[in-house]
């Protein structure tokens, strides 16, 4: 059966892992190679690779760091941040990224979906959303989550499936940094309406929040980042009381 | 030395680095003569099959890779790489493979219904047919990394090695004699991926 996949994040800025609360008072972590290498050798079943402040900036992601976590790392490796237009895909596919992840560049640029769709498969293109509460209402913020759009959450995941994203990325800004669990309400809202791969991000703080996500929601995966860096939650550990909790992981 | 073919398709980086992490010397090549030098040989590929069939066509590299092949030098074929392997594929339209796997290559939504595709992930090998020298140092369950929404179809059941489970048995490893096929991709599945690249390594000769 297919696993369900526990993805941890390594938001880089400079070269550095960094990871902070509601996208804010940046700290850094860890050396992203060893940190990736470690976190294939515990169990990670993918590693998800972001500038996170390179669509506010225009900085391109530091090439040679990406390359150097490829050529240690054989799990599947996605890549976001500053992506966008053709080029961007082609060089961090060039430097071993399986699955390029688009936000801000696609919510300016949509056509840019479907072009690297068509161009790199839909396998390859990975929707990524910063999702939040708005009214009532869960709206589309871009920017690294610092800007709000008029785009609806679940109105922009179905755009994106149609036109060629194999993957989302659900980031819910309410919960990110919180570590009070993911947003599970905002996540089913999502799964309802797609049937491509949905990866649940945001607010992960420990074992039980991961179970929580898989017993409510559809999701194929849940994503973390300061509950893994900072040694909090072991991976190995999570996959064991997932398995015991009878949640199919890879072990 | 083991040449990557290279016929324009795919991304090469991480299968020339994980053979390099596992001491295996590799060149990612569509010179002819390498080719034919090297001691076995691994055929990529991602993407839609039309494009990439075409593509090995023009790159002139089709039917000598398939006479090496008949010939008896070890060829593994990965994830779109072991669909080629097959006579056929429908996947838009109707194209020819290289004929070396009987059988042909369908849509997985012919034979599953209310599972996501692509079938995108960790999914577990259910070994078929013991003693397969790709599988040496594989265990029955490990789990390997899959991306894909057509599938093999074995028209010889001796041919289908491991399959996995997703809505019905969906081929994962094809074998005839030299010639080798994984559905999954090895370079991207981790310890259990790395075994496998170093099986087939071990037939190089």
């Amino acid at each position: 059966m297919l696993a369900k996949r526990i993805i941890p994040c390594l938001d880089v800025r400079d070269g550095r892992v960094v990871k902070g609360k509601n996208f804010e008072g940046l700290r850094d972590v860890d050396d992203p190679v060893r940190l990736a290498a470690f976190y294939s050798q515990c169990g990670a079943d993918e590693l998800v690779f972001y500038d996170i402040i390179a669509s506010s900036d225009g900085r391109k992601l530091f090439t040679e760091v990406l390359r150097n976590v490829a050529e240690n790392v054989f799990i599947p490796l996605t890549v976001g941040g500053g992506i966008n237009n053709l080029e961007d895909f082609d060089r961090v596919l060039k430097c071993g990224a399986d699955k390029v992840s688009v936000n801000s560049g696609a919510i300016k640029n949509p056509s840019l979906i479907g072009k690297a769709a068509e161009k790199y498969g839909n396998q390859c293109v990975v929707l990524s959303m910063d999702v939040k509460r708005v009214d009532g209402k869960f709206k589309v913020f871009s920017h690294g989550g610092r800007i709000q759009t008029d785009i609806d959450a679940v109105e922009w995941a179905r755009f994106g499936q149609e036109n060629g994203a194999g993957e989302l990325v659900v980031n819910s800004i309410d919960t990110d940094g919180v570590k009070g669990g993911f947003d599970i309400e905002m996540l089913q809202a999502i799964c309802a309406e797609v049937t491509v791969p949905v990866i649940a991000s945001g607010g992960a703080g420990g074992i039980n929040h991961f179970i929580d996500l898989f017993k409510s929601v559809n999701v194929d995966a849940g994503l973390g980042a300061s509950i893994f860096h900072y040694g909090e939650t072991d991976i190995k550990d999570l996959k064991m009381r997932l398995k015991e909790a009878g949640i199919e992981v890879r072990i | 030395m083991i040449a990557i073919i290279d016929y324009g398709v795919g991304n090469l980086f991480s299968l020339s680095s994980s053979l390099k992490k596992i001491g295996v010397q590799s060149v990612v090549t569509s010179n002819l003569k390498v080719i034919e030098r090297a001691e076995a040989l691994i055929l990529p590929g991602v993407g839609a099959f039309g494009d990439a069939a075409d593509k090995l066509r023009a790159s002139g590299l089709a039917d000598p890779v398939r006479q090496l092949a008949k010939d008896g030098k070890p060829l593994l074929g990965i994830c779109l790489g072991m669909q080629m392997l097959f006579e056929k594929s429908y996947e838009y339209g109707e194209h020819d493979g290289l004929g070396l796997i009987a059988g042909e290559v369908r849509p997985l939504a012919d034979y599953i219904s209310n599972l996501k595709i692509p079938h995108m992930g960790w999914n577990s090998l259910n070994i078929k047919i013991d003693g397969c020298p790709l599988l040496k140092y594989t265990r029955e369950g490990e789990y390997v990394y899959f991306v894909h929404s057509y599938c093999g179809v074995c028209r010889d059941k001796s041919n289908l090695v491991a399959t996995t489970e997703y809505g019905t048995d969906v081929t994962a490893v094809v074998a005839k004699g030299n010639i080798f096929g994984t559905q999954f991709h090895p370079e991207k599945s981790g310890d259990a991926g790395l075994k496998i690249l170093k099986a087939f390594a071990e037939m190089a000769r």
